[in-house]
């Protein structure tokens, strides 16, 4: 029989039992649905993650005081005293796979603007930072070299920070109060919203580093360093000279352990993905689970369909269909049947996650190759499950099939 | 030349403790082109014998063999092919597919043939109904038509491969006259074009539009005539149409002993 008549013939023997063919499908449509459906919200959600530790600069790389090392024993943190202003410097003159270099001093003060107070959290910065960041200033201005070198007492304040503290007014030119030192309000960034962690981005002041260190802090050492390197591609480069500088810097002998550490964005990025794949990995498993009891479901229907229409297998057989034209027609119907499951459970899944992703408020990234994938998988289990009742169907005996009541 | 050869056949049917003996040294030659009834009362054997002949049924002792092969020798594949383009099969019980329409009932052998001679299945399927005709009754399902009509949706798909072999079971069986008159000259029409035809009836009438009447007891073949006085169908069709009644039982001539 020609292949279209046999699709033609499969399509009938389904469309006549619609009810029964439907519920026959439900397996593989709930497997398939719910996989399609999580694969995208989890691709959706990796995605919004990745991009959310991207925007916090992709090129950017963090020193930080202290060995890499977890053995040992490691004082908490603060205790750890290596970085200097002075390193800044040198990877500012030496690094040349780096684009910006920025020190960092982080404190949590109480903040005060008139009669209102905030505690938050105050960076001392270069003005590099902002590059660094990729942030942007909305107002005013950001603070430049020479205030850095004149440790002056100015403040670009974050988007939280101005609505605690000054309502809806204009903070620009005001002035504020950390711990005692008076600041001068020149600038506020743009809102950033909340990052990766879950954290307000914009819940925090920036002032010049040497102002932090000396005025706020021990005036020894800063917290952190942070740069940009030139390139994505260029980091680990960025990394080996930034660490061969700061051994300079810091004279320590061969074979001594680094007294500093260096992370990158992609780091984080793989500690998400990482979850995510642990996830993918459940998810094939209910997958695997559900295709197999929807197939155990086409398989029990396709044997009630055989001994339901054996006499017109006889038929068949009697005007002249070979064993192998039942079995294909058999084989084919199984497979269109738990084909057509797929796709509507294709269709079901991509509808509920466009629904949970807007309800949810998360990206939705359907991928065509897992769609093309599990459509081609709901196919194998038709061939599969419907192979023994189809075979059931072609080896009956034309003349028993007849009588067969 | 013979096309069919049965030679000493028996069929014995084993349901539980319970053995029929359906056949019992049946021997039959029919030669190419010939057109035969085969008479009997009920549970004599006919449908048995006209199912092995089909290849539908294996016999259990003895030989049948069409065409110069042993059908016993054949592989199921084959005896497929034979069904689909030798013979031509029309049932008892008719045997439609039920929910599906005249048309696609009567196109169904065509799309089993391997062959692909037919180049236009549906058009073929189309002028075989018209040829019994059902012209206007394509689209319908065997519910939806009488007992006649399902007769000759039979009778079209058996004819539609243009099958050397037409083997009927009581093909009239469900027809008013005129419907059987009509059904005989479509019969005679093919013989004439050389297609072998056997086929199972009661009726005397309608035998005597055959050339040759096998009658059978008890499983055994006890009567082999020849119609001396063949009717013409087609003759009688145009007769009843103006009025006149037709022929009585057919004269027959004795042609061999059949006494085992
Ligand atoms: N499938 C079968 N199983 C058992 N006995 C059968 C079967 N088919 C026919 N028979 C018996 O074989 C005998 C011949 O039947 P059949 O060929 O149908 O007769 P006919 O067609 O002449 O009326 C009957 O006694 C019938 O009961
Ligand atoms: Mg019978």
């Amino acid at each position: 029989m020609k292949t279209l008549n046999l699709f033609r013939a499969a399509l009938t023997a389904i469309v006549r039992n619609k009810m029964r063919s439907f519920l026959t499908m439900l397996g593989i449509i709930i497997g398939v649905a719910s996989v399609v459906a999580l694969v995208s919200l989890g691709a959706g959600a990796q995605s919004d993650i990745e991009s959310q530790i991207n925007s916090m600069g992709t090129n950017m790389v963090i020193i930080m005081p202290g060995s890499s090392d977890f053995g040992g024993i490691r004082g908490g943190r603060g205790t750890v005293k290596t970085l200097k202003l002075k390193d800044v410097d040198y990877l500012r003159e030496e690094a040349s796979n780096l684009t910006h270099v920025s020190a960092m001093i982080r404190l949590q003060e109480q903040v005060v603007a008139g009669n209102t107070n905030w505690n938050t959290s105050v960076s001392g910065v270069d003005p590099e930072y902002l590059s660094i960041r990729n942030w942007e200033v909305s107002a005013g201005r950001g603070f430049d070299r020479r205030e850095v070198a004149a440790r002056a007492k100015v403040a670009v304040l974050g988007q939280t920070v101005v609505e605690e503290l000054f309502g809806n007014a204009d903070p620009q030119g005001s002035r504020i109060r950390i711990r005692t030192v008076p600041f001068t309000v020149i600038g506020v960034l743009s809102s950033k919203g909340q990052n990766a962690m879950g954290q307000d981005e914009d819940d925090l002041i920036l002032v010049p580093s040497t102002t932090a260190l000396y005025r706020l802090s021990d005036g020894e050492s800063i917290d952190a360093i942070m740069a940009s390197s030139v390139s994505e591609e260029a980091i680990a480069e960025a990394e080996d000279e930034i660490g061969e500088i700061l051994r300079v810097s810091h004279r320590l002998a061969d074979g001594e352990d680094d007294d500093f550490s260096i992370r990158n964005q992609s780091e984080l990025v793989s500690m998400a993905t990482s979850v995510t794949g642990t996830l993918t990995i459940l998810l094939a498993a209910v997958a695997g689970v559900s295709l197999l009891v929807g197939g155990i479901g086409i398989m029990n229907i396709m044997l009630v369909s055989v001994t339901e229409r054996t006499r017109e297998i006889g038929i068949r057989m009697a005007l002249g269909a070979r064993g192998i034209d039942i079995l294909f027609q058999f084989l084919v119907e199984a497979t269109v049947l738990s084909l057509l499951g797929g796709i509507l459970g294709l269709l079901g899944g991509l509808g509920g996650a466009y629904l949970l992703g807007s309800a949810m408020d998360t990206s939705v990234l359907p991928n065509i190759f897992f769609m093309v994938a599990a459509v081609f998988f709901t196919s194998l289990v038709g061939i599969f499950f419907g192979f023994y009742p189809a075979r059931k169907a072609a080896n009956l005996n034309p003349i028993e099939a007849l009588r067969y009541e | 030349m013979e096309t069919i050869v049965l030679r000493n056949v028996s069929k014995i049917y084993q349901t539980g403790e319970n053995r029929v003996m359906a056949l019992s040294g049946v021997d039959l030659t029919v030669s190419k082109g010939e057109i035969l009834s085969v008479m009997g009362a009920s549970g004599s054997g006919k449908s048995t014998m006209l199912n092995i002949l089909g290849c539908l049924d294996a016999v259990t002792s003895g030989e049948y063999v069409l065409d110069g092969h042993r059908v016993s020798d054949l592989a199921p594949n084959e005896l497929a092919d034979i069904r689909n383009r030798k013979i031509g099969f029309v049932f008892q019980g008719f045997n439609l597919l039920p929910r599906t329409s005249a048309l696609e009932n009567v196109e169904l052998p065509l799309l089993y043939d391997r062959s692909h001679r037919i180049k236009d299945p549906r058009k073929e399927a189309a002028a075989a109904l018209e040829r019994v005709d059902l012209g206007s009754r394509l689209d319908h399902i065997p519910s939806q038509l009488s007992g006649g009509q399902q007769q000759r949706v039979a009778i079209a798909r058996a004819l539609v491969t243009r099958p050397a072999i037409i083997l009927a079971d009581e093909p009239t069986g469900n027809l008013d006259s005129r419907t059987s008159l009509e059904i005989m000259g479509l019969f005679q029409d093919l013989n004439r074009e050389g297609v072998t035809i056997l086929m199972v009836t009661h009726e005397p009438d309608i035998a005597s539009f055959t050339e040759r009447i096998i009658e059978m007891r008890d499983g055994m073949v006890i009567g082999d005539h020849r119609v001396l006085d063949r009717g013409d169908a087609a003759r009688d069709l145009a007769r009843v149409s103006s009025g006149s009644p037709p022929g009585s039982f057919p004269e027959t001539v004795e042609t061999e002993a059949h006494t085992r």
